[in-house]
């Protein structure tokens, strides 16, 4: 008989966001979506152009409607590269958001047979997406170089936009896919919703664009919405002014914006961590 | 079975201590899962019914121990695996372990039908508490204990279902954890399936790892486990050796008032028979108690009333026990010696040794009906019983004896 290393006895913690602790989590979170990236490129031979597919056809639909309809182009400079960028950001949060609402469901057996990390389920998720974006801001970039704007420093700064991004898509989808096995209707509130953002956050125009200057104060509080205006001012237009710039909504809004996103990922952190115990208990 | 016990007879260390444990789960009357109605109703009052899975559960396994944890259908031994297993939390009390831990509550559940078993051993491995790198490393071994090494690259929704078992059952037993918990996993695959898994518990018993097991098989609680605890109606209801543990459980099956008035009292057995109508056939335990189901070495006792249809001449009563299979166990009969006229009413009763194995018995009677003793074409099925508990059911009856075997001295 082998000798028995018991040890000691340590509690028993229960179900959690992260449970079995970080590494595991991480091993976890990692291994799942890569898994899931592989099964959405390797699967098909034209697994990846079809995942390309969809923010093209968006941007050349896009593109045609603000400057040959409402003349927006005229207004911005760079616009179409300053739109495909914008599409292929907030696709990533798009995306990542909408399938992390049922994803928890979609999990259900791991949910109810096995101690999975909850928090693992819609931040896989979120990293298969920006799997994606990864690829998406290459063909962008590429875009970007092919239209005559040429590389800067300033470049590099984008990797602070894509955290801030990051971070709240990753709040975003914790808290719809928390809320998401107690109330079933979050996923077609927040289908709705995400599309109001998609017009609500300075995407389709720059946000010193509406005319109405309400209207720029509303938007200005939209926590997405000082992303955007950086990455517009640190990729496509560096002559853009600073998110907290008067034309921009002025530093007080800015202000509430960066304070929504921080209330946003800290409510994340509490409702998840609040319904992680007894999601098994709601499916 | 007493305490395992590390060579130098100081029990082993607890692994598992469980303390006061409560479980309520609270079930909405009317359930409100939309925010629309949570915001149309923000003020109504959702009725809940509570109910207690567990309650005040304690109990501690020691490192190297078989533990089953037995109980009838919503007993709450599926909840307490959950807790354990920390899917589900308590409500109240504490549960400490020593050790890792892999749950089994369903083979193959975190598989991802998209991914081949070379990445699905290495996900579930880390899954059940290694740690990547180690899943890795032990992923050949998986795959080799499965039998699956030509299907590596195979997605698994190409595998048949009996290829996944066997990729989850390697899974289970390469994780090689310090305490398993186990949840009727028997209960797939086929028999080949059933009898490997045994001989990975025999193993595992062998090698001193910790295993809880939550089954409804008996037979697999007196074979493998050195504890059982039975829970009903989510209390403990009784922890200790094996035997008693089934015994107890069959008793909860068989000897409650519903299982024991499976048939409606006065209805009998509609057999048509021309010498005699029966009245009245009643099974009693010892303590005079109608019963439909017989804990093994308990006798029986009969409570039978016949009423002539026609003249009988000094009828002869033969009682035959038959087995489930129509083996007649025992026969044994009782003449009359006077004539029954037609309406008169015969009255037998008595007590019967009941060595039987458990299964399902029944009792007949041939009621001969002149001097030649001819008896009646057909039986006439007084009761039918089931006999239940431990014992093996080998055979048909278990014979009392004194039968030892000895290693002889040489010399002697």
């Amino acid at each position: 008989m082998t000798t028995e290393p018991a040890g000691e006895l340590r509690p028993v913690p229960g179900p959690s966001a992260l449970g079995g602790g970080w590494r595991r989590s991480l091993e976890l979170l990692y291994l799942i979506a890569v898994a899931d990236f592989k099964k959405s490129y390797f699967g098909t031979v034209l697994g990846y152009l079809w995942s390309l597919a969809r923010p093209l056809m968006v941007f050349g639909i896009l593109l045609v409607v603000f400057t040959h309809v409402f003349h927006l182009a005229g207004h911005v400079q760079h616009y179409p590269v300053f739109l495909l960028f914008d599409i292929v950001l907030f696709g990533f949060f798009q995306e990542a958001t909408g399938i992390a609402v049922g994803s928890i469901l979609g999990h259900e057996a791991v949910v109810r047979k096995t101690q999975f990390p909850r928090a693992v389920i819609p931040l896989s998720v979120v990293v298969t997406s920006a799997f994606n974006l990864g690829l998406n801001l290459l063909v962008a970039f590429v875009f970007v170089l092919a239209y005559g704007i040429s590389p800067a420093w300033s470049w590099l700064l984008l990797i602070l936009v894509l955290l801030a991004l990051f971070a709240i898509t990753s709040a975003v989808s914790m808290i719809v896919a928390a809320l998401h096995p107690r109330f079933r209707d979050v996923g077609i509130i927040w289908t709705v919703t995400s599309l109001a953002l998609f017009y609500g956050t300075p995407v389709l125009y720059p946000i010193y664009a509406p005319s109405s200057s309400t209207l720029r104060d509303v938007i200005a509080l939209n926590p997405l919405a000082p992303i955007f205006d950086l990455a517009q001012r640190w990729v496509t237009n560096p002559s853009s002014p600073w998110p907290w710039a008067a034309r921009m909504g002025g530093p007080v809004r800015f202000g509430i914006a960066i304070a929504l996103f921080g209330a946003i990922c800290a409510l994340s952190l509490w409702i998840f961590n609040r319904e992680a115990p007894r999601i098994a208990e709601e499916l | 079975m007493p305490v395992r016990t590390r060579g130098g007879g100081e029990p082993a260390p607890v692994v598992i201590e469980v303390r006061d444990l409560d479980k309520v789960f609270r079930i909405p009357d009317q359930r409100i899962d939309s925010l629309k109605e949570r915001a149309t109703h923000p003020l109504r009052r959702v009725h809940h019914r509570r109910l207690q899975a567990l309650r005040d559960v304690s109990f501690e396994v020691r490192s190297g121990e078989f533990f089953g944890i037995v109980g009838r259908n919503g007993s709450g031994k599926s909840t307490l695996l959950k807790i354990l297993a920390s899917i589900y939390r308590a409500d109240r009390g504490t549960v400490r372990m020593a050790g890792r831990l892999a749950p089994f509550i369903e083979l193959g559940v975190g598989f991802n039908p998209e991914l081949t078993s070379r990445d699905n051993v290495v996900l579930n491995g880390v899954l059940m508490g290694l740690s990547r790198r180690e899943a890795e490393r032990r992923r050949d071994e998986v795959i080799d204990f499965a039998e699956l090494r030509e299907f590596t690259d195979l997605k698994l929704k190409n595998y048949s279902s009996g290829m996944m078992v066997r990729l989850a059952f390697a899974i289970m037993v390469q994780a090689d954890a310090d305490i398993m918990l186990v949840d009727e996993v028997l209960a797939v695959g086929d028999a080949a399936f059933a009898q490997k898994c045994m001989d990975v518990f025999h193993e595992r018993r062998r090698a001193g790892k910790t295993i809880v097991l939550v089954t409804h098989d008996m037979t697999t609680v007196q074979s493998l486990c050195h504890r059982a605890m039975l829970l009903h109606d989510g209390e403990l209801r009784f922890i200790g050796g094996p035997e008693e543990a089934a015994l107890r459980y069959f008793r909860l099956n068989f000897d409650t008032p519903e299982a024991q008035q499976a048939r409606p009292a006065g209805e009998l057995p509609a057999v048509m028979d021309l010498n005699v109508r029966i009245l009245e056939a009643i099974l009693r335990d010892p303590g005079g108690r109608p019963i439909e189901n017989v804990e093994q070495s308990t006798p029986i006792t009969i409570n039978i009333l016949l009423e002539a249809a026609r003249p009988l001449e000094e009828p002869e009563l033969l009682f035959h026990i038959v087995s489930e299979a129509g083996v007649v166990v025992a026969a044994f009969s009782r003449t009359l010696e006077q004539p029954v006229a037609v309406g008169e009413r015969v009255r037998v009763s008595g007590t019967i040794v009941n060595p039987l194995v458990p299964g399902r018995y029944y009792l007949d009677c041939w009621v001969g009906i002149d001097e030649q003793r001819n008896v009646t074409v057909q039986a006439i099925r007084l009761l039918q019983f089931l006999v239940y508990g431990t014992a093996p059911r080998f055979g048909v009856v278990t014979l009392e004896n004194d039968v030892v075997a000895e290693l002889e001295e040489p010399g002697t």
